[in-house]
């Protein structure tokens, strides 16, 4: 099969390489970029693990081809983090116990990161609606949404 | 080479297949009518993708529109709204154009799926997937939408929503043929529209959805034209005529919205599935079809 060059920008780093059209973004993410904080969870769509940015919208990457990624500015969970040390967001989904085994943490981080960007005050019903395509199998969603109002309190009293 | 030693293994699940990025749609339209009906079209990939991964289907080449200019552009000219395929869904739900010339259109976007489905997902795609559940074919049916193809065999054809859905998954679509456009007829002053689904959790593929259209006399408040669209309970997304034409000249009270409602629920045989009886269906089609008219008329007199 052919190979096809991919060249985008992950996280502000360019980033290239080669693959076959069926990779997925989430794979390429993953096993050829070595960028596993991205997690695949059902890999059809359906639960939102592997949410990521693709020029500043959420998508699921294991719904997009690397190939449609060319020329792309994509961001991942460890993109929210770059020199380790926890954004507010991050900061305030810890103090609102908003996770516990972690598994879908990196997509519903990516997924409120695009919510707060739209709407830095958002209303609980539409901190919800945001999330409605985030399974969490662990927390029953409350700890999440407080910790998204918490986040966007903290950004607001941070001004 | 890395790649080459994981073809086969677990973490690549579509079957292999060719891929092409035209930058124009005439170079799109060559491409598929040399390939035949073994190539797909890769809108924004939110139905096709999945189905990849599951190997549901096995296209020999995917024909990537994301690249063509032409398909994205979103036109008002003359006061019809014009979307291309390419127009996301979230770009056209943001879109005020959308909303002030198409307000059922509007209304239907954010019942689509979740924003990470919206944001990659386009207005062409799911018209061609033809989901007999999904919202747009259901509110195409009702705006009585013009559906624009282009095929480079037999150049370019405009399909009435009525005539485009002819089965399940199944439209009026040649397999070298691409949907540009759709066009949406502007409508005539006191017009009123809605649409509403039932779904098991928000997000989730209707298990009934309906869209109505209402539009009064200005001058006697009665109605002149009724229009019912209904997703989930067919095989394809079905207009109610019979329904429609007992509104027609009616009062619109509650009174004519329930007739209309009772009227509904005997002319449909819903399928049965996990989410729903057939009888659960036709009840939930008659609820939602009351209260959409009853909302579209509402906001006839407010638009009137």
């Amino acid at each position: 099969m052919t190979s096809f060059d991919v060249e985008l920008t992950v996280n502000g780093v360019p980033r290239r390489g080669s693959v076959e059209a069926r990779r997925t973004l989430a794979d390429f993410l993953r096993e050829d970029l070595g960028l596993t904080g991205t997690h695949l969870g059902c890999e059809h769509g359906v639960c939102g693990a592997c949410t990521v940015l693709v020029d500043g919208e959420p998508a699921r990457s294991c719904l997009m081809l690397a190939v449609q990624a060319r020329g792309a500015d994509v961001r991942t969970v460890e993109g929210l983090a770059p020199d380790g040390e926890m954004n507010r967001l991050q900061e305030a989904m810890w103090d609102s116990h908003g996770f516990q085994c972690g598994f879908c943490t990196p997509g519903f981080l990516m997924q409120i990161t695009a919510l707060l960007a739209e709407s830095p005050e958002p209303t609980e019903a539409e901190v919800r609606e945001a999330l409605s395509g985030n399974i969490c199998r662990c927390t029953g969603y409350e700890s999440i949404v407080n910790g998204v109002l918490l986040a966007a309190d903290a950004a607001i009293s941070h001004e | 080479m890395k790649d080459a030693a994981r073809v086969g293994s677990l973490t690549v699940k579509p079957p292999p297949f060719d891929y092409s990025a035209p930058d124009t749609l005439e170079e799109a339209l060559f491409v598929l009518g040399e390939a035949g009906d073994e190539a797909r079209p890769l809108a924004g990939g939110q139905s096709l993708v999945p189905l990849l991964s599951l190997r549901l289907a096995r296209p020999s080449r995917l024909v990537d529109l994301a690249g063509i200019t032409a398909l994205k552009a979103l036109d008002t000219a003359g006061g019809h709204l014009a979307v291309g395929a390419m127009v996301r869904e979230r770009e056209a739900e943001r879109d005020e154009r959308v909303r002030s010339l198409a307000p059922v259109l509007a209304d239907a976007l954010p019942l689509i799926g979740h924003p990470a489905i919206r944001s990659r997902g386009t207005i062409g795609g799911s018209l061609s997937h033809a989901d007999p559940a999904a919202e747009l074919p259901a509110v195409a049916l009702v705006l009585e939408a013009e559906l624009v193809a282009e095929s480079r065999a037999r150049g370019r054809r405009s399909i009435p929503a009525a005539d485009f859905f002819t089965g399940f998954f199944t439209t009026a679509l040649a397999p070298d043929e691409l949907l540009t456009t759709l066009r949406v007829p502007s409508s005539a002053p006191g017009t009123g529209w809605a649409v509403d689904e039932v779904a098991r959790r928000h997000g989730d593929f209707a298990i009934v959805g309906a869209a109505a259209m209402v539009r009064l006399d200005t001058s006697t408040g009665r109605i002149e034209e009724a229009r019912l669209a209904l997703a989930g309970v067919g095989d394809t997304p079905v207009r109610l005529p019979e329904t429609e034409q007992m509104l027609a000249g009616a009062e619109p009270a509650d009174g004519a919205f329930a007739d209309a409602a009772e009227n509904t629920m005997t002319r449909l045989s819903p399928p049965a599935d996990v989410h729903g009886s057939a009888a659960y269906r036709r009840h939930v089609a008659g609820v939602l079809a009351r209260r959409t008219l009853k909302l579209a008329a509402q906001r006839a007199r407010e638009a009137a």
